[in-house]
Formats: structure tokens, C-alpha cells, sequence
């Protein structure tokens, strides 16, 4: 008789499955209207994982046969994507509830793309990666096509899923070239074997293949393609979502990944990862230039900033990492504050998704208007605002590591950049009122609220959260 | 008065100095009751405030010691332990008068949008003090990384009120003054990441006694420069200044010409001179042709506006090519001039500003031609105009001349050439100052809404007195001025031209030329 692993590390996940299983039951039994019940449920079960994840002070650990790891590094994203998650519920339930679409499975396929998202993180072998990955692709593909009587949002989500499932092919692929030349699935194995100089061509293949299907996962330039659209299509939470936890997710990914098993293999896949950092930044500077609709703005934005996150992993180091930790950090929640006021685009009951929709909302909703604002400038990088530490953090890391070069290449990109967010600046303060905005839901506001107010606190105090980002990063780097 | 003193010396007073703008700004925005209401109140506070600020600035000077270079007043908190990034602030005699020059003309600004400005009165106000924390904020700040965030922090603020509150194109003027700014400012922000790893602090003091490899200072040298050559502005960089200036309203111009420009040449003074001296050798015969080029070609430019602003606008540039050349002169009176002359243009050219404001307060156009004959109906703003234009020209007696005279003797010696060529910039100056007098002042009062307009209200002579104070005292009695500056500038120097003799074996052009010539 085989005794049970050790599940400890995993009772967060675990906890999150069987709470998901059993909100699952009751929302059967009771029907449509348990989804508020179903979701506060949700960020509740959320809450206490964060927290036990959070009571286990980062102390590494492996079970299940060495497959699932945690340390700091891991309880760190665990709980930014957590974040993330908890805060997108929110606004899936006040748009739930506007838009007559409340169903209760929404939040529990948040929550069960969640746990897919935190065994993605603590993978440490291919094939639990990709059972992690597929874990959180899935409900992903359902949620963006939730609005099933809305053309868009059906288009969204086939789109996403048949772009998708070519991904994790690629993926898949390049796992197995790695396990035919290394001879083994464990991320400590293929350590070994790469470091030891065994099989490298066929490893680098491999690399490329993974690094394809991962860069797809976090939609960094040349995969990003479906990113516009199923941004534009999906339901404004359900992008917002999209926007923040399957990236911390992927990114987490891609740095264990990248230092991990392949840590030996640096000056291999450092240059890929630079190429796929400098297409990301450029394409999301340029190409959001001449969006209309703001959700395909964003879109391109989400992807200029996993350009700038994707410098701290080109970079390979601690401080790499720690840039990119924080970078993710600080991004998630200024996405969240503005996919709040896009949420709080309303006009008659409807949601409006043009950019010019914002004209004049300085005058007809002041408050609203300072919060994009101050989210805007802090996503363009200007102080005092807690956008320009993250980009900071990240040349800090570039300019120590030599890479000085993509440093400019990224602070000019942010230059270029810098127009489209000051472009929405100018349209809310400078235009003249259109059609005012209905009257935001009471969360909305608070979350708006909250995270351009956060963009201010986290500019002046970042030192501990850039603590915890470190002491995070420097448990991934062993010695 | 010594317990006055003695309380004074207890306070964080350039914090206090820096942030009591925010105050105010968040009072304001605690106001409430109907637009008319918010409005009165959001004036008055906002005065209150930046004279309190102004005041409180002036325990500054009054606590100066004039006889040591060191940074005085310091404060000093963790912000980012782990790299060693401090909330550090100080103030030596080269940054000290530029805090006094930033609060002096807040309180003017803020009496010129009075009546100025009707909408969206409370937010104009608040943008006015945020903007005045960042400015005075970056001069204090002994930690390249504060310097940094001030220095950025400028540009929102400054943003939106070119861009709400200004006329004719605003849009486009408000774009391309942040765009341009931030752009160079990001390759600054590289720059100082690099000087950070190799001294291992961000700390200005420390950073100014590192001597960093001549190779390195090249970079380092060309990130600073694209940094303040584009808030100068140089030649050919300039072009977002008279855009910005002539869409921006009345006391943005004033913040702008008497303040913003002042970073660029800080900056020269305060990072390239001192702490890239070998490159900064190097590159002082780009830096004069630059100039050079910038001082008359501009004055030129100048010569053919119709518009009262532009006009202005492209005299800036040519006054601060003045300040690039004495910079990088490098000489004691030089630089001393150079510091001088900033701080007289930007009280000059901040006045000038505000008369124009008088003046298309009345009749809403900046245009020439529309004026003439202002001297029949209005003489008292003719004097005030007079005498501003005067000190623009650098008549004798006035703030506009001690600093060009030091510069142009400093100059001399480093290089008679660039102080030859740059000396046409003087009487082109008065050419075209002259010229503009002349066309908006005398001639024939014929237009009937012209002959409406009324002289000077008592707010604005409250407005116009202290100027004119300060820039008659600045022209006759310099001295106190000078000695603020002197032993800084000294420090400075005798380290600079320690760098200059060692490299002198490279001949000047004008060495050249006379070699050649015999």
C-alpha cells in the first residue's frame, strides 16, 4: 500500500477544488439566482487560500513525487494572481447582475481557471504543466464566450480556443522534444541533463517550442494575434480577468520554466526571449496608436506591459526577476482600477466601448475622470505614480546586466506609448462633454478609486512590497 | 528674532516649502457649494497659499550661509533602503535662488488667472500648487532618483493646463511639449541607471566626487543632454516652446519661461558640469555652436513674429543659449552669470508674459498689428512694459544685464569667438524688443477697441510692482544675488577647470583660425 503524499503544500488548490465542487452543488440546487451567493463565495474561498498561502511563509516544499513545488517565489504569484482574480469577481458580479447574464457557473469557472493558474505556478514538471495550463485554458475559453447570445463574445471565445488548443500543441510539442533528448519530464532532471550537455540541439528545439506556446498564453508579439479580439469581444470583467491573472500566471510560468530546467541554457534562449520583449513593446506602442475601441487599447497595452515584464525574465537574474514580480504587481492592479472605469461605461443601461465615449468626462464625472487619469499616467510610466517603479525596477535589472540597449529601446517605447494613454487624458479633460456616463456601480467606483489611489500609496511606500518581490525572486535562484 | 530663527532652524523647511503647495491643493478640493463659490474660494486659497510658500521660502535665504558650497538644511529619509535611495533634500547656492525665483512667481500666477480664468477653476488652482511642489521639489532634491521624479512629476500638471485652459492649439501644443520632454527625459532616466551601477548611489554629493571613465562620461553625457537640451531648449530641439508658450494660458507661460526652462540649465550645472567634466570638454564646442546658433537664429525668427507670445517665446531661446554657452564656458563669471541670467529671465520673461496677458485680457489677440498707441491710454503699463523690455534688452541697470555681461566676459576668456558671435545676439535682442515696443506701444491710437482699453487695474499694478522691484533691484544692486552663488560656483569651477588644463593641449578653433592666420 502507497501512503497518500504529502498534500500540505497543496491545500490552498485543494481547498479552492473541493470549495468550487461544493458552490458548484449549490448553485445547482438552488438555481440562477445564487450567483451574488456564488461569487462572494468564491472570493471568499480565494481569500483563505491567499491566506494559507500566505501562514506558509514561502518554506519550500515538493510533493506529489516532486511534480508540485512551492517556495516564496510561488506563494508570491499565488497571491497576485489571487489578487488579481478576487478583484476581477467583483466586477463580474455587479456586470452579471446589470446585464441579465447572471449565471452562477461565471465565477466558478473563474475560480476553477484559478486553480489551474496556481498549479501552472507551482509546476515542476512538464507534464503537470501542462495539466496546469490546460486546467486554466479551458474554463478560460467558456468565460469569454459567456455572452452566448452575443455574436462578438461567441467569436471571442472560438477564436480563443481554436488559437488556443494550436498553442498548447506547440507546447506540448516542444515538452516532448525536451523529454526525448533530456530523458525526463522533472524540471531537476532536465537541469541536470542540460547542464551536463546532453542532447542540446534537440533541447533547443524543444526550448523554442515551449517558449512559442508560453509567449502565446501570455500574448507576447509574434502571438498575440488573438489578443485584440477576444479582448474586444469578451464581456469587460471577463477581459479584465484575461488582462491580469492568466499573465502572472504565464509569466510565473516562463521564469520558472526559463531559470529553471533551462537555467543552464541562458545564453540560448536569452536572445528569443529579448527578440519577443522588444516585438512586444514595440507592437503594443505602435499598433495601440490607432485603436478606437479602448478595449482593443488595452489590448495592445496589456501587451506592450508583458513586453517590459518579459525584460525582466530576458535579463535571467534575481533582480530580473524581482523587477518582473513587482512590474506584475503593480500592473495588475492599475489594470483592474482601468477596466473599472471601461466597466463603468455606460451610456442609457448600455455599455459604450469607444474611446471617444470618454469626451468631457472631466467635467460630467470628475472623480471617474482623475482615477483613468492618474491610471494612465501611471501606465505610461510618468512619477508620482507608481507606474514609473515598475519600468524602474526592470531597467534596473536591464542596465546592471548589460543589456543597456534594450533598456533605451524600452524607455523609448514608453515614449511612444505614452501618447495613446495621453490621448485618453486629452479626450476626458480636454474634449467637450458627449452623452454623459450613467451612474457607475457603487463597486466599480471603489475599485476604480481604490487603485488609482494605490498607484499614489505605492509610489510612495514601495519598499516593502519590492521586499517581498525579492525575497520571492531570490528563492527561485538556488545559492 | 534669533528665537524666530532658532524655531525656523528646527523645521524640515524645504519639505515644508515644497509640499505646503499640496496642502492647499487639497484643501481646495475639499471645498464645496455651487461653481461660483468653489471658484472665489479655490482663488483665494490657492493665494494664501503660495504666498505662505513664498514667505516660508524666504527663511530660506535668510538661514543661507553664503560662505560654504556644502548642501544646507538637510533632510534626509530611507525611501528605497535596498538601493540605497534617499528622500534627501538640501539646498547649496546654486539651487537656493531658483526655489525663491519658483515661489516669487506662484502668487503672481495665481493673480493673473483671476479674472483670467472661468472654468474648471478649482482644478486650474490645484494643477498650479501640484506644479509648484514639483518645481521646487526638484530643485531641492539631493537624490538623483527625487530629482528625477520631480523633474517628470512636472509634466502632468503642466499637461492639462496647456491642454484645458489654453487657446488655439492647444491639443497639438500640449502633446508635443510632453512628448518631447519625455522623450528626453527617459534616456536621462537610462543614464542615471547607468551612473548608479558603477558609483552604487543615486546620492548627488556622492555622485559629484566619482569620477567616472572618460569613455562612459561620452554616454552618460549624450543621455543628460537629450534630457536638458529639450527643456532649455537648445537649438534644435526648441521647437515645442513657442507652441507651448502661445497656447498655454497667461501664468502657464509665466511657469514656463520662468521656471521649466530653468531645469535644463540646472541640470547642465548640477549633472554634466560637475560630474562628466571630461566629456563635458569634450563636447563644449558642440554645445557652443548650438548655442551660437540658437542665439541668432532665433533672434531672428524673433524679429519676424506677428504674435506678441511667439515672440517672446523665440527670445527665451536665444536668452538661454546665453546660459549653455556660459555653462559650459566654465569660467567663474561665466557661470555665475549663467545662474544670473536665469534667474533674470525668469523674472524678464515672466513679466513679459504677464503684460501680454494684460493686454489679450482686453482684447483677446496676441496679434501686433491689432495694438499700437497703447502709450495715450495706458501709460502706466507703458512704463511697466518699458522697463521689462529694457531689462530684456540688458540695459544697464536692469536684472537683464548682469547677466549677459557676466557671461560674455566669462565667455571671453574661454573662447572669443563664441563671445564675439554671441554678443550679436545682444543688439539683434534690442532690435527686435525695440521693435516690438515700438509697434504695440507708440504710433497712432486709431483702433476704436484699442482706444476702449483701460490701464492697469489694481490687481494687476499688485502684480506688476514687486516684478519691477526685483528687476531693478537684480540690475542695480547684484551683490546679494552673486554672493548666494559665488562660493558654489566656485566649487564647481575650480574643479572644472582642474579637468580643463589637463585636456587644454587640444587647441581652441580660435587658435586655429590665427595659426592659420599667420
Amino acid at each position: 500500500m502507497t501512503a497518500l503524499p504529502n498534500l500540505v503544500p497543496a491545500y490552498p488548490e485543494i481547498l479552492l477544488v473541493i470549495a468550487g465542487m461544493a458552490f458548484l452543488l449549490i448553485g445547482v440546487f438552488r438555481g440562477r439566482e445564487s450567483t451574488t451567493f456564488t461569487t462572494w463565495a468564491s472570493i471568499a474561498a480565494m481569500a483563505v487560500a491567499a491566506w494559507l498561502i500566505h501562514a506558509g511563509h514561502g518554506v519550500p516544499a515538493m510533493t506529489f513525487g516532486g511534480m508540485f513545488a512551492v517556495n516564496a517565489f510561488t506563494a508570491f504569484a499565488k497571491i497576485l494572481t489571487l489578487l488579481g482574480a478576487g478583484l476581477a469577481l467583483i466586477m463580474i458580479n455587479s456586470w452579471s447582475q446589470e446585464s441579465g447574464v447572471a449565471r452562477f457557473e461565471i465565477p466558478l469557472l473563474v475560480l476553477f481557471a484559478t486553480v489551474g493558474m496556481m498549479l501552472m505556478i507551482s509546476a515542476n514538471d512538464l507534464i503537470a504543466l501542462y495539466v496546469g495550463i490546460e486546467l486554466q485554458s479551458l474554463p478560460l475559453y467558456v468565460l469569454a464566450a459567456v455572452n452566448r447570445d452575443n455574436l462578438r463574445s461567441t467569436e471571442a471565445g472560438v477564436k480563443y480556443f481554436v488559437l488556443g488548443a494550436l498553442a498548447s500543441g506547440l507546447l506540448l510539442y516542444g515538452a516532448s522534444m525536451v523529454y526525448g533528448f533530456s530523458g525526463t519530464t522533472s524540471f531537476a532532471g532536465i537541469a541536470t541533463a542540460v547542464q551536463s550537455g546532453g542532447g542540446h540541439v534537440g533541447v533547443l528545439v524543444g526550448i523554442v517550442f515551449v517558449i512559442a506556446g508560453l509567449s502565446f498564453k501570455v500574448s507576447a508579439v509574434p502571438f498575440h494575434m488573438w489578443t485584440p479580439d477576444v479582448y474586444e469581444g469578451s464581456p469587460t470583467p471577463i477581459t479584465a480577468f484575461f488582462s491580469v491573472a492568466p499573465k502572472i500566471a504565464g509569466l510565473s510560468l516562463f521564469l520558472r520554466v526559463l531559470v529553471g530546467p533551462f537555467g543552464g541554457m541562458l545564453a540560448e534562449w536569452q536572445q528569443v526571449v529579448i527578440a519577443i520583449s522588444l516585438l512586444s513593446m514595440m507592437w503594443g506602442a505602435f499598433a495601440a496608436i490607432a485603436q478606437k475601441n479602448i478595449k482593443r487599447l488595452m489590448a495592445y497595452s496589456s501587451i506592450g506591459h508583458v513586453g517590459y515584464a518579459l525584460i525582466g525574465l530576458a535579463v535571467g537574474t534575481v533582480e530580473g526577476a524581482r523587477g518582473m514580480l513587482f512590474y506584475m504587481l503593480i500592473y495588475i492592479v492599475m489594470s483592474v482600477g482601468a477596466f473599472a472605469c471601461i466597466l463603468a461605461m455606460r451610456v442609457d443601461g448600455k455599455p459604450v466601448e469607444d474611446v471617444t465615449d470618454l469626451a468631457g468626462l472631466a467635467k460630467t464625472r470628475p472623480g471617474m475622470a482623475a482615477a483613468m487619469g492618474a491610471l494612465m499616467f501611471s501606465m505610461a510610466g510618468i512619477p508620482p505614480l507608481a507606474g514609473i517603479w515598475g519600468k524602474f525596477y526592470i531597467f534596473v535589472a536591464a542596465v546592471n546586466a548589460g543589456l543597456v540597449w534594450l533598456a533605451v529601446a524600452g524607455v523609448l517605447a514608453s515614449a511612444v506609448a505614452a501618447y495613446y494613454y495621453l490621448r485618453i487624458v486629452k479626450i476626458m479633460y480636454f474634449d467637450e462633454p458627449g452623452k454623459a456616463l450613467d451612474q457607475p456601480a457603487l463597486s466599480t467606483a471603489i475599485l476604480y478609486g481604490l487603485s488609482s489611489a494605490a498607484m499614489l500609496a505605492l509610489f510612495i511606500v514601495p519598499a516593502p512590497f519590492v521586499n517581498g518581490a525579492s525575497i520571492a525572486a531570490k528563492s527561485l535562484f538556488p545559492g | 528674532m534669533t528665537a524666530l530663527a532658532n524655531f525656523v532652524d528646527g523645521l524640515p523647511i524645504l519639505s515644508l516649502v515644497t509640499f505646503l503647495p499640496l496642502v492647499g491643493a487639497a484643501i481646495i478640493l475639499l471645498v464645496r457649494g455651487d461653481d461660483e463659490t468653489v471658484a472665489r474660494q479655490a482663488r483665494y486659497i490657492a493665494l494664501w497659499t503660495t504666498l505662505l510658500t513664498f514667505v516660508l521660502s524666504l527663511f530660506i535665504w535668510i538661514g543661507f550661509d553664503s560662505t560654504t558650497a556644502a548642501f544646507q538644511f538637510e533632510e534626509r529619509l530611507n525611501w528605497l533602503p535596498m538601493y540605497k535611495i534617499t528622500y534627501r533634500m538640501g539646498v547649496d547656492g546654486i539651487s537656493m535662488l531658483f526655489v525663491i525665483l519658483s515661489t516669487f512667481l506662484m502668487p503672481l500666477c495665481v493673480l493673473a488667472s483671476w479674472e483670467a480664468v472661468h472654468k474648471m477653476v478649482r482644478e486650474y488652482m490645484v494643477a498650479f500648487l501640484v506644479l509648484e511642489t514639483m518645481m521646487v521639489g526638484m530643485f531641492c532634491a539631493m537624490d538623483m532618483v527625487l530629482f528625477y521624479v520631480f523633474f517628470e512629476g512636472v509634466l502632468i500638471p503642466m499637461f492639462i493646463i496647456i491642454g484645458v485652459w489654453g487657446g488655439g492649439r492647444r491639443v497639438y501644443s500640449a502633446f508635443k511639449f510632453f512628448l518631447y520632454t519625455l522623450t528626453g527625459s527617459v534616456l536621462l532616466l537610462i543614464a542615471m541607471l547607468a551612473m548608479y551601477f558603477y558609483a552604487g548611489t543615486t546620492d548627488i554629493p556622492t555622485l559629484t566626487a566619482t569620477h567616472f571613465p572618460v569613455q562612459m562620461q561620452y554616454w552618460l553625457w549624450f543621455g543628460l543632454f537629450a534630457s536638458f537640451a529639450v527643456k532649455v531648449p537648445m537649438w534644435p530641439v526648441h521647437t515645442w516652446l513657442p507652441d507651448a508658450h502661445v497656447d498655454a494660458p497667461t501664468a502657464g507661460s509665466v511657469i514656463l519661461a520662468g521656471v521649466l526652462l530653468k531645469m535644463g540649465g540646472y541640470g547642465f550645472l548640477r549633472f554634466s558640469l560637475p560630474m562628466l567634466p571630461e566629456a563635458s570638454v569634450a563636447f563644449t564646442p558642440f554645445i557652443y555652436t548650438l548655442s551660437v546658433i540658437a542665439i541668432i537664429y532665433t533672434s531672428l525668427v524673433a524679429l519676424v513674429q506677428q504674435d506678441m507670445k511667439k515672440l517672446i517665446a523665440y527670445s527665451s531661446v536665444a536668452h538661454m543659449g546665453f546660459v549653455t554657452i556660459g555653462v559650459f564656458a566654465g569660467t567663474q563669471q561665466a557661470v555665475q552669470g549663467a545662474i544670473f541670467q536665469m534667474l533674470s529671465h525668469g523674472v524678464v520673461s515672466g513679466a513679459l508674459f504677464l503684460a501680454v496677458g494684460v493686454v489679450y485680457d482686453r482684447l483677446h489677440t496676441r496679434e501686433i498689428s491689432r495694438y499700437g498707441g497703447l502709450v495715450n491710454n495706458m501709460p502706466m503699463y507703458a512704463v511697466v512694459v518699458m522697463i521689462f523690455t529694457m531689462a530684456a534688452v540688458g540695459l544697464p541697470g536692469t536684472a537683464g544685464f548682469v547677466g549677459e555681461f557676466l557671461v560674455l566676459t566669462g565667455s571671453f576668456q574661454a573662447n572669443s569667438w563664441v563671445a564675439l558671435l554671441a554678443a550679436t545676439g545682444v543688439i539683434l535682442g534690442a532690435a527686435y524688443m525695440l521693435y516690438l515696443y515700438r509697434r504695440v506701444i507708440f504710433g497712432e491710437l486709431t483702433k476704436a477697441d484699442v482706444k476702449a482699453m483701460l490701464d492697469l487695474d489694481r490687481r494687476e499694478i499688485l502684480i506688476f510692482v514687486p516684478v519691477v522691484a526685483v528687476v531693478l533691484w537684480m540690475g542695480i544692486y547684484p551683490s546679494p544675488f552673486l554672493d548666494v552663488t559665488n562660493v558654489a560656483v566656485t566649487a564647481i569651477v575650480s574643479k572644472y577647470q582642474a579637468v580643463v588644463g589637463a585636456t587644454a593641449s587640444v587647441p581652441s578653433a580660435a587658435q586655429t583660425v590665427l595659426a592659420l592666420l599667420r
